[in-house]
């Protein structure tokens, strides 16, 4: 081996050092133990092969969470996206108080997920919530937004999205300050209309921090789940149990450790098959500069 | 090099010294559910020292743990791992998870003297329901609560009803709810008449339908259900009117949380809650309130809930000893009625009630005794092996119940299947 690429190993060495022990180490971890039944009273975990899958299959609740999960991601990523950018584009706006628009904008991304979520239990409180106030003022009220199977997912969304959408909007706001000025400058000279200017400069220029946003985004959509256990604890009857909820329930409620391996598997294998598929297919159509 | 020798000296002198109290010393360590800070914590640290005081060669050391979920986590985990704490104080309902784990040991095998046996009978025999099983006492009740109505006397005159007078049974309770109903001119509720929580444990709250329906939920043994029996059925029946037929309660499921802040903002005329909210309402209602047992059906009836003591297997012998002496200092009379004055639990044996402390406090504030009064007619929580993932079910059962998704007979014979199947290997 020559001496560069022993040199270039060793500078590799503590980032792959810590990556095997935390990432990957675990990730092994975890398919073995999913393949094995749960320790009880001091025996050692039975193999079991394929039966925790099978039982998966077998689990309503599992599927449930995968579906409400799934919603959950659709509900979600668009709509934190474009909220972000709509934000971005109006506070990179020369005008007055934008500081304080930025500001608060991003305020719900620095407070902790489970002091907003108490805050918004309150907001969807039946009867006096601010929620409830404000529908009231047009004659519907009466509704227990949480309480109902059909309304209570869709109030999870609304807290995710809210949390989330000014955290992705620094982003676009650092990749709209990057764009150099004499594109808008020559645009303007050429008599370009503001809305092709957009779409034809502005938003292909984004497009590696739309990747980037969207990549976390879908983490987050699979990774969030504080506030179901501060506001809903997966209810009513299972309607925003998500899946990362499911496995903390089968792991540190119920102790089926087996089993909660076996699902965070599953988790590991949709995260992947989508990360693959953005990087593999969404590339082609970012340009970098 | 020589420097180093020096150091590697002082450390091994430093560890002989420490390894040489600690055999000297007991050290017991006590995990305590609840967050850190407030007043709780400072009670317990001024009983913990009152007991080293007493006991010279132990030493207590409390463990702040967060919920009770997260103490039971914690707990385990470090069970798994080999170092569990030496005591702690966990929901009366994990003691068969704790037993399948085996994690604890009987107070029995810790000291089989007289005094001990004497000290195990002296608590209430409701609160022992959940604490022994198979003949032997896993748990020593410290924290115990249970479910009891409070009503809003200003709202009850306004409605034209005897504010002193609290609904003794389901059909009062219904036709005051119905009464304490009030809509606004466009037909919206302002005001329902009754509130019973179903976020997160409905289970409890059903256990306070369910027994006066004359219907336990579950076996002594913790291996057996009865879910789908008709008595059950009938009493998520009643629940499930009250919000979609009756139209007394908000429809769906209500949040426990909320629920006592609903209360104060007089949105709900009368709720349902744990006696551990006493101080709570006391301190925040604007209003005159009353207490009272839960409404009967055939009789009366509801589960008690809260926290025990338990001492873990794998602590030795001495720290098993000091820590069964640790829980017996904590439930002496005195001890358990100023427990019970400072946070609105039930003080947990018949003898705390008749210390003049408890006499005296009683007489200033004559709710504080409802609770007392009830145990008599009360049961233990639903647990079982399993205990979560049983719960669960039945959870589940009664919010789809609830939200309308499911007949309650429907709901309940799920629920039932699901618990058979959970509970199967136990059989």
């Amino acid at each position: 081996m020559s001496r560069n690429a022993i040199h270039g190993w060793l500078l590799l060495l503590p980032a792959l050092a810590l990556l095997a022990l935390f990432t990957h180490w675990p990730i092994f971890g975890t398919i073995w133990d999913s393949f094995h039944g749960t320790a009880k009273r001091g025996k050692p975990a039975p193999f079991v092969g394929l039966e925790n899958y099978q039982v998966m299959l077998a689990d309503e609740v599992f599927w449930k969470s995968l579906w409400n999960n799934l919603w959950f991601a659709l509900g979600t990523i668009p709509a934190s996206i474009v909220l972000a950018l709509v934000m971005a584009l109006w506070v990179n706006s020369a005008m007055r108080g934008r500081t304080w628009l930025r500001m608060a904008f991003f305020t719900p991304t620095v407070l902790p997920m489970i002091a907003v979520a108490n805050i918004w239990l309150f907001f969807f409180t039946p009867q006096y919530g601010l929620l409830e106030q404000f529908t009231s003022l047009f004659g519907v009220a009466g509704r227990n937004w949480l309480g109902s199977e059909s309304t209570a997912l869709g109030c999870m969304m609304v807290v995710a999205v809210w949390k989330e959408a000014g955290f992705f909007m620094i982003f676009y706001l650092a990749a709209l300050q990057s764009i150099p000025p004499s594109l808008a400058e020559a645009a303007a000279v050429e008599g370009a209309p503001r809305g092709w200017y957009l779409r034809r400069i502005v938003l292909p220029l984004l497009m590696p921090t739309t990747l980037f946003v969207m990549v976390n985004a879908v983490i987050n959509a699979f990774r969030m789940v504080d506030h179901i256990v501060v506001m809903t604890r997966g209810g009513p009857n299972n309607a925003t149990s998500l899946l990362l909820f499911h496995i903390y329930q089968v792991g540190f409620s119920f102790w089926d450790t087996g089993y909660a391996a076996a699902l965070t598997v599953v988790l590991l294998v949709i995260l992947a098959a989508v990360a693959i598929g953005q990087f593999v297919f969404l590339d082609r159509k970012v340009h970098y500069q | 090099m020589k420097n180093f020798k020096h150091v590697w000296r002082a450390l091994a002198t430093g560890l002989a010294a420490t390894a040489f109290t600690a055999a000297a010393q007991t050290e017991i360590t006590f995990y305590y559910p609840v967050a850190v800070g407030g007043p709780i914590t400072k009670t317990i640290d001024q009983m913990s020292a009152d007991f080293e005081k007493e006991n010279p060669g132990v030493k207590v050391k409390p463990v702040y743990a967060g919920t009770y979920q997260e103490t039971l986590v914690k707990a385990i985990t470090a069970q798994k791992a080999g170092t569990p704490p030496t005591t702690a104080i966990l929901l009366s309902t994990d003691m068969y998870t704790l037993i399948d784990e085996d994690a604890i040991v009987p107070f029995e095998e810790i000291n089989a003297g007289a005094d001990d046996a004497a000290w195990r009978k002296s608590f209430y025999p409701a609160f022992m329901a959940n604490s022994q099983t198979g003949g032997k006492t896993w748990g020593i009740p410290f924290q115990r609560s249970t479910i009891v109505l409070y009503w809003n006397k200003e709202l009850f005159k306004e409605a034209g009803l005897d504010p002193n007078k609290a609904p003794a049974n389901w059909k009062e309770m219904l036709e005051y709810a119905q009464k304490l109903t009030k809509k606004d001119a466009s037909g919206n509720v302002t005001q329902y008449g009754v509130q019973i929580p179903s976020s997160g444990f409905p289970y409890w709250l059903f256990q306070g339908l369910t027994t006066p329906n004359g219907v336990e939920l579950m076996n002594a043994a913790g291996t057996e259900t009865y879910f789908d029996k008709p008595e059950v059925i009938e009493a998520l029946q009643y629940w499930v009117d009250l919000g979609r037929k009756h139209k007394v309660m908000s429809p769906g499921v209500v949040e426990w949380g909320t629920t006592p802040k609903d209360f104060f903002e007089k949105k709900i005329a009368m709720m349902w809650t744990t006696t551990g909210n006493l101080t709570n309402v006391k301190t925040n209602a604007k209003f005159d309130f009353g207490v009272a047992m839960l409404p009967a059906s055939k009789k009366r009836g509801s589960p008690t809930g809260g926290g025990n003591f338990y001492v873990f297997k794998k602590a030795t012998k001495e720290q098993q000893v000091a820590a069964a002496k640790f829980a017996k200092f904590m439930t002496t009379p005195e001890r358990a009625a100023q427990w019970g004055m400072d946070t609105g639990y039930v003080a947990v044996r018949p003898d705390a009630w008749a210390t003049p402390k408890m006499t005296e406090y009683v007489k200033g504030f004559p709710v504080a005794s409802v609770a007392r009064d009830q145990l008599q007619y009360s049961v233990a929580e639903l647990s079982t092996h399993d205990n979560q993932r049983v719960t669960k079910a039945l959870n589940d059962g009664i919010q789809a119940a609830l939200t309308g998704a499911k007949e309650p007979a429907a709901a309940m014979k799920d629920a039932q299947a699901e618990a058979t199947r959970i509970l199967r290997s136990y059989k």
